[in-house]
Formats: C-alpha cells, sequence, structure tokens
C-alpha cells in the first residue's frame, strides 16, 4: 500500500501500480471451457423459459445455453447476436440478478440460477476471439438513415440497418463511440478495452459511418437531419445531471458522478487518477454504486453512499448493493444532503438532513448529520435535455421530460424514431437501450421499403 | 446389523462385492490393493493358455461417454486377457490366496476351443487353490477373432461342451460368464446348464463404438487412424444386465441356477437391485476404474445400512426377491390405472413435463392456466405413461398415483374395475382365452 493511503484531499496514487491492475481486472472473471460446460449443464431449456422472458431482447437463453453444451460456442454466439449484437456487453453488465437469472427456475427451486450471463460472455467472447462474423450487408437499399448517438440504442439501430441494405451515418458528440458502454459502465466490468473492441466487431458490417464531434443542437439541427435523410433515428442519452440543490454545491470536491466515471474509463494510468481520501456518493442507483465502488478501489478510505430512501427503494439491485458493501462501502438511507461543508472554496464535509415519509410524503426531519467528506459525487439522475430539439422544424411530443415514443419508438414527428435512455420507458439498461435500438430499426426497415 | 456374509457355490467372502476378470484385477499389486480395500473377492484377470503371452495394442484401449461434469456413464475397452506371463499370474495368484483365505478368489479363463487345451490349463489353476474358476465366454473384441470368447459364447452347443470339459476336467467350481452380444440369453445360460456349470456370471461387454471423431472420421477409440468395437460397461449397461439376469432367473429351465450379477454396478444400491433380481454375489469393474478401489466402503456400508432398515438380516433375506414380481407383458394388469399428479409446492415451472406431452405424447399437461404459467395434469387425457415423471428435474414433483376401484377414469369414462384382467383375456385380443372354456 502506497504511503498516500491516508493523505487528506483528493490527491492520486494512494495504491501501488499492482494494486490499481488487481483492484480493476475482470469482476467476473471468464468461464473456461469445462467450467461453461458444466454451467450449461445446469440449464434444463425450460419450455417458453422464464429467462427468456425476463431478457429485454429476448435472446433465446436455453438455445445458446444448450448449443455451449454441445460444444458448439459459436452457434450459441449466433443464437445471441440474432437478438442483441451487444451480447457481448450485456453479458458483462446486465443486472442478471433481477432479470434472466432472477426469473431462472434453478433460482425457484434452489436459490442458485444458471449463471446465464457468464455463459453469454463465454460464447460471444468466442466469436469475437475467432473474428467470426455472422451477419452480412444486404444490397445497398438507396436509403439513408441518420442516428443522433452512438451507444447501444443508436449502433444496435445503426447495424440492423446495415443488416437490410440501408445507409447509415451516426451522429455522435463524444471522440469515441459506445456511448455508456465506453464512458459510463464500472471498469472492472468491462477492462481491456472491450468497448472499442465491441463496437469495431459490430461496426465490420460496413455500411455504418461515425461522424464524431457532431451534437445535435451545436453542430446540426433535428429538421435539417430529417431532410438529408429517410429516417432519423435518436438515442442520444440523457446529457444533464440532476442538481443537488443544497447550499454549497458549487465548491472544488463536488463532481458529477458520470463524469468522474467517463473520466476513470478514458485514464490510461489509474494511478494518476486523485481520488478523496473521505468519499461521499450522493444517490441511490447504479451510477451511484459504480462511483462508490470505484472510489474506494482507487484508494479511499472512507466512502458513503447516502440515499434519501430505503434499502428497499434504491434503484441499484440488492446485488449490486452487497457488491459495494463486500467493497467496502458504507450505505446509509433515509437521509438527504442539506448543506455541503467547504473552507476555502473546498468540500470539506456534507451536512445530511434525516428524512422519513410521512403520510406517504417524504421529508426532512430535522436531524441533521455532518459527514467529512473531501468529494462528493452527485449520482441522483440524469436528465434530458429537449433544447438539443427545438428549432428548425416541427417539435416532438415529450412526455415527463423524455420523447414520447409507440410502441415501434415512432416519435411525433413523421420520420424520427428514437430510443434508448432518451425516451419515455427507457430504463438505463444498456440491454433496453439495444432492444429499442434493433426494434426500432425494423420498424423503420419496414416503412422504407413499404 | 445386517450379515453380508457371501457363500457362493461354497466360495465364501466377508461381502458379496467382488472385482470383474478386468484391467483391476491383472495382478497381485493391484489384487491385493483390493483386498486391504475390503473386496469380498476378485476375478483374476483371464489368463491364456501356455505360451507366448497376448499383446495389447499400444495405443487407447479405453473409449467413454459421459454426462453432466463429465462423470463417466458409458466405458468401453479393446483390451486383451492377461499379456503377462501364464506362471506368473499362477505364481502370484497362489500367494494371494494364501495372504487372504478369507476372500473369494476366481480365475477367469480363456483357452482356445479345444478339450485338450482346457484339460492341460485346468490343473494348472487348481493347484494355486484358487477357489473356483470362471470361463471367460464373453470378451467380445480381439479374442472372439481367435474363436474365443464370445465367439464361444454365441454358440450354445460349444457352451455346453466347454463346461462339460471343465466339470469332467476339475473338482473347482464353474462359474460360466455369458456373452451379451446375443439375441436370447436365456439359451446360452441353459447350456451352460445342460453342460453342468455350477453357476452363471454376467453380463460380460456390449460391443460398442463410443464415438467417431469427427475431425478424422476414425471411431475411438482410434488405434492410429483405426478404430474397433470393443466392450462397453459401466452404468450405462445395468438396465440391460438386470433384464439379462432376470430372464435368467426366472427361464423355468434355470430357475435357481446361481448367478453372479455383472454390469455397470456403481453403488450400493445398484448391487442390492441385482441381488434382488436372483444374483448371488456382484462383480464390480468399471466403478472401481472410474474412482479407486475405496468405493467398495460405501458398497458395504450401504447395503447394510439399507437391509437394517428394511429388516433384512442375511443375504438370502434379500437374494432372488424381486424375480416373482418379473413377468411377461401379458400378464400385466389391464385395469391399473394410474395418472400423473404434480405438486404445485415442489414444481419449479420449467414446463419439461408439459412441452414433452405436448410435443411427444397425449397433449395432458397444461402450461397455462387462468393466464399464468401452470402445470396440470388434464386427467381426462392422461393414460399414466410416466414420461412426464421421467423429465421432471425435480424428484417427486410429479407422481404416478394409481385410481382406486370404483373412480372414474376420465380419460374413458370407465369406472376402474377392482379385479385384475391382463392381455390374455381382453376382448381384443384374438388369442384370448375365452373363460368359459
Amino acid at each position: 500500500m502506497a504511503q498516500r493511503h491516508y493523505e487528506d484531499g483528493i490527491v492520486s496514487g494512494r495504491f501501488s501500480p499492482e494494486d490499481y491492475a488487481q483492484n480493476f481486472s475482470d469482476l467476473h472473471p471468464a468461464l473456461d471451457t469445462h467450467e461453461a460446460r458444466v454451467e450449461a449443464d445446469r440449464c434444463y431449456f425450460c419450455y417458453d423459459a422464464p429467462c427468456m422472458r425476463a431478457c429485454p431482447t429476448t435472446i433465446d437463453i436455453p438455445l445458446f445455453i444448450r448449443q455451449i453444451s454441445t460444444g458448439n460456442p459459436l452457434g450459441a454466439a449466433r443464437t445471441i447476436f440474432d437478438q442483441n449484437i451487444f451480447g457481448g456487453m450485456c453479458a458483462r453488465v446486465c443486472p442478471t440478478e433481477t432479470l434472466c437469472e432472477e426469473a431462472c427456475v434453478r433460482e425457484h427451486a434452489e436459490g442458485k440460477p444458471v449463471q446465464i450471463g457468464r455463459l453469454q460472455r463465454f460464447a460471444t467472447d468466442a466469436a469475437m476471439a475467432r473474428g467470426k462474423r455472422f451477419y452480412t450487408r444486404a444490397a445497398a437499399s438507396g436509403k439513408k438513415v441518420a442516428v443522433v448517438g452512438a451507444g447501444p440504442a443508436g449502433l444496435a439501430c445503426a447495424h440492423r440497418l446495415a443488416m437490410y441494405g440501408h445507409e447509415v451515418t451516426v451522429y455522435e458528440a463524444r471522440p469515441k463511440p459506445g456511448g455508456l458502454n465506453e464512458y459510463g459502465i464500472a471498469a472492472y466490468k468491462t477492462p481491456g478495452g472491450f468497448a472499442q473492441a465491441e463496437v469495431d466487431y459490430i461496426l465490420s458490417i460496413g455500411g455504418i459511418t461515425i461522424e464524431h464531434g457532431k451534437a445535435l443542437g451545436r453542430d446540426f439541427t433535428l429538421a435539417g437531419l430529417a431532410a438529408g435523410s429517410d429516417a432519423v433515428f435518436l438515442a442520444m442519452g440523457l446529457a444533464g445531471v440532476n442538481a443537488l440543490r443544497c447550499e454549497g454545491e458549487e465548491a472544488d470536491g463536488v463532481e458529477n458522478a458520470v463524469d468522474y466515471i467517463a473520466t476513470l474509463r478514458q485514464a490510461d494510468d489509474l494511478s494518476k487518477l486523485p481520488i478523496g481520501r473521505r468519499v461521499v456518493v450522493i444517490g441511490g442507483g447504479m451510477t451511484a454504486i459504480d462511483a462508490a465502488i470505484q472510489s474506494r478501489l482507487l484508494g479511499a478510505e472512507e466512502v458513503t453512499i447516502c440515499y434519501r430512501r430505503g434499502k428497499e427503494h434504491m434503484n441499484a439491485s440488492e446485488w449490486e448493493q452487497e457488491l459495494a458493501a463486500a467493497k467496502g462501502v458504507t450505505i446509509r438511507h433515509w437521509m438527504q444532503p442539506r448543506r455541503v461543508i467547504a473552507e476555502a472554496n473546498r468540500v470539506s464535509g456534507i451536512e445530511m438532513e434525516y428524512t422519513a415519509i410521512v403520510d406517504g410524503r417524504l421529508i426532512g426531519t430535522g436531524d441533521t448529520l455532518i459527514l467529512k467528506a473531501d468529494q462528493i459525487f452527485k449520482a441522483i439522475g440524469q436528465s434530458f435535455d429537449p433544447a438539443v430539439l427545438n428549432g428548425g422544424g416541427d417539435a416532438i411530443v415529450f412526455e415527463k421530460d423524455r420523447i414520447r415514443v409507440d410502441g415501434e419508438g415512432r416519435t411525433s414527428m413523421p420520420k424520427v424514431w428514437a430510443g434508448g435512455d432518451c425516451i419515455l420507458g427507457g430504463d438505463d439498461l444498456t440491454v433496453s437501450a439495444v432492444a429499442q435500438g434493433r426494434d426500432a430499426a425494423e420498424s423503420i426497415h419496414r416503412s422504407l421499403i413499404a | 446389523m445386517a450379515d453380508i456374509r457371501s457363500n457362493f457355490l461354497g466360495i465364501k467372502s466377508p461381502n458379496p462385492f467382488w472385482l470383474a476378470s478386468a484391467p483391476p484385477t491383472d495382478k497381485a499389486y493391484n489384487v491385493e490393493r483390493a483386498f486391504k480395500a475390503g473386496w469380498g473377492g476378485v476375478v483374476w484377470k483371464t489368463l491364456g493358455e501356455e505360451g507366448p503371452p497376448v499383446v495389447n495394442v499400444n495405443g487407447p484401449r479405453y473409449g467413454a461417454i459421459w454426462g453432466a461434469d463429465r462423470r463417466l456413464l458409458g466405458f468401453n475397452n479393446i483390451e486383451l486377457i492377461t499379456d503377462r506371463d501364464l506362471y506368473l499370474n499362477l505364481t502370484e495368484i497362489k500367494q494371494v490366496k494364501r495372504n487372504w483365505p478369507d476372500r473369494a478368489l476366481i480365475v477367469s479363463l480363456m483357452v482356445p476351443c479345444e478339450e485338450e487345451a482346457w484339460k492341460a490349463i485346468l490343473p494348472l489353476v487348481e493347484e494355486t487353490e484358487a477357489d473356483g474358476i470362471e470361463l471367460n465366454f464373453g470378451c467380445p473384441h480381439g479374442m472372439s477373432e481367435r474363436g474365443m470368447g464370445s465367439a464361444v459364447g454365441q454358440v450354445p452347443e460349444y457352451v455346453e461342451m466347454v463346461v462339460r470339459w471343465c466339470k469332467q476336467h476339475t473338482r473347482m467350481p464353474v462359474i460360466t460368464k455369458l456373452t451379451p452380444n446375443i439375441t436370447d440369453i436365456r439359451k446360452p445360460a441353459r447350456a451352460a446348464h445342460a453342460g453342468g456349470t455350477d453357476a452363471v456370471s454376467l453380463i460380460n461387454t456390449i460391443n460398442s463404438i463410443t464415438a467417431v471423431d469427427l475431425d478424422s472420421f476414425a471411431p475411438e477409440p482410434t488405434i492410429d487412424s483405426k478404430g474397433t468395437h470393443g466392450g462397453y460397461c459401466g452404468p450405462a449397461v445395468k438396465p440391460i444386465a438386470l433384464n439379462m439376469v432376470a430372464e435368467i432367473a426366472r427361464d423355468p429351465e434355470t430357475r435357481g441356477l446361481p448367478i453372479s450379477g455383472i454390469g455397470g454396478i456403481t453403488t450400493w444400491r445398484d448391487a442390492a437391485e441385482f441381488l434382488a433380481l436372483g444374483a448371488g454375489t456382484v462383480q464390480v469393474c468399471t466403478a472401481a476404474m472410474t474412482y479407486g478401489f475405496k468405493i467398495v466402503e460405501e458398497m458395504v456400508e450401504g447395503l447394510k445400512n439399507w437391509m437394517d432398515e428394511k429388516g433384512h438380516a442375511t443375504l438370502d433375506d434379500i437374494i432372488g426377491r424381486a424375480v416373482p414380481n418379473v413377468t411377461d407383458w401379458q400378464y400385466l394388469n389391464l385395469n391399473y390405472i394410474t395418472k400423473a399428479r404434480i405438486d404445485q409446492d415442489l414444481c419449479i415451472k420449467c414446463g419439461r413435463c408439459h412441452i414433452a406431452c405436448e410435443d411427444t405424447s397425449h397433449q395432458a399437461i397444461t402450461s397455462v392456466v387462468n393466464g399464468v404459467r401452470y402445470f396440470e395434469v388434464k386427467e381426462e387425457e392422461c393414460v399414466g405413461c410416466n414420461l412426464c415423471v421421467n423429465v421432471c428435474p425435480v424428484e417427486n414433483c410429479i407422481t404416478m398415483v394409481p385410481l382406486a376401484a370404483g373412480e372414474m377414469d376420465r380419460r374413458t369414462g370407465q369406472v376402474v374395475p377392482g379385479d385384475y384382467a391382463n392381455w390374455t383375456t381382453h376382448p381384443n385380443n384374438p388369442m384370448a382365452k375365452v373363460a368359459a372354456e
């Protein structure tokens, strides 16, 4: 352990280089062939399998597991990719404990589901490692589709459209494709540059061009896009971060968790990434958990998640909460931020107020507590910025601050579809974004050939 | 505590668990280890006639098939009889028998189908003071191409002839080991009986190819890109062996002939099943080759525990107890009507019972009831076939429940008669024996 471990303030190099390598290695190591066979043999090949129904992309899970068990991992990968071209990332980041594995009949029977996520990774890794490509582009259709955002929704849509021979241009504000796969997901879930390798694998179908540094509302308008394309798919995610709305929020040391995680994901050398000795994370979702755990892994001595409601209300799954606890994160419930305490405009603590539900409403009780902190991460949700869609043409209908779409992903505007976190019904899951992108592509394709 | 001492043809052993003639019994070193581990007896690996010993292949001798977690289910071999010098074997046999007087030591033999050959070897074996001989009429590979092993066992006349020679030329008890590679196991058993055999042992291994290498297109085990059929054994063959043992045990011509049961015995339970079907001892090989000799501890204790629990004092209390219950299909009670019943508390809703019944049988199990995933038996469709029980991954979740006399069978609309009625008297049977004859 490096000597800076107990240093106050926000500093880098709290651990030795080996510690960083160890801490940010694969959370779930890959199954080897025998382990995969043994695990695959546990699958009952259920009729109308509950796991499959629980998967937002409806992967034929019993089939791909059976293919693994018969020594056909490439066939298994094809089964997965047919439904979910991001099957590799989803295998790593899906909260399987609340999706397929929760529905697994073995979870019901013995509390130990088939490890579907790890099996999915086994199959998709096998295909990617061998450079096996299952899809080719159909003959060019002559139709052009513009996609806004190169995240899971955008690229899933682009890939499916490319399969049909349509020409796709993806506009991406950031310098790299992948969206939250590249900038958001916890580093230990997708080490080794997997996000970019997967994007390369997906783009290898051809017919997809990505234009980086192009932000909607800044560099082009929706109206302009719609005018120059046969269809548009909006998948720009959520750009905004909700504020704490408490005194002192502007002090140095108060940061958006998503921004910090993005910096972490792009860091070449984690030992150079400064982190506080005492870190407080405000929020109760996956971002809060990811920020908290990674703070610990970077060397923060004390990390506390503060959430304004109870354990059962947290968006982060129980499994994720337990993972955080196992990594030494303290989770405190029923408290909300009241005041950031700063000295010379540098964070030194945060005053929290206890909360309670009274008459069905969450209220502050007036009792307070001060937590020492030299770094505070805001992880209380992200917001959609509708301003980027404004101007230059018809307005899109919103609902609850998100884009409203129908069952096929169509917005209120002709020729414009949307999916991913920016739509109403987006649930902040990679796998749901992929499903929405894929399904919108099918809808777009139907309209283009109609 | 149950007494599991065995007396088979006057050959005594502390338990009925013998090691079959096979690689584990090829030399003193192994057999000594087996006896130390607790095996009641061994059948020494087959000796051949005097002269240069046989040679084995120098590539793989064994092939296998596996279940989940690479559990060995079936095994085959292309190994021949002992490839060690005859006199070395005989010397070791004599010494081992002297060291272990309380254990059964049988010597397996295979020499050419000529009286002189048998006449020559029998006194040599007798001299070792071994407890008896087992005639290897079963080995289905290699030696059979030279007119021995199963080549003899497949011709009942030869079986009878060789048994007769042996009974004539030795005072030792003769056990005739039968090959299952035959249409009707009763024929060679009857022949052995007619020749005067003291017992039969079965089954020897079954002709098999365990797999085909799909890169080289060669059968496995593969010797320099070629393969040959080998003898199949292990848990997979047990049902075949049980039936053959039962056929001999219930055949009027061979009823009462002592049997040493062989074929996939892996646990005490397997052994108890063979005993119940009439075997006086059991012989084990594959399980020992898979797990080592220590498994006998489980077998001995398991058998005793079960016997204690059920109040069986000695082996004689269980040997053959199931034989009267083995019958011909035509005598099965057609008035015995069962329906599957699914225990909803145990059901994990995998749906395998439904899809098996729906796709391949009688469409008698639901998948959705009142809009929710729910599996229950439609009694009006259920023929009581037991498929759902067999495919259900949860033990005892689905059971076959017999309808009581007087209940309505909702499939046929008939009331269940209380009496016994079988095919021999069924009106649909053109050969039916008319009651009013």
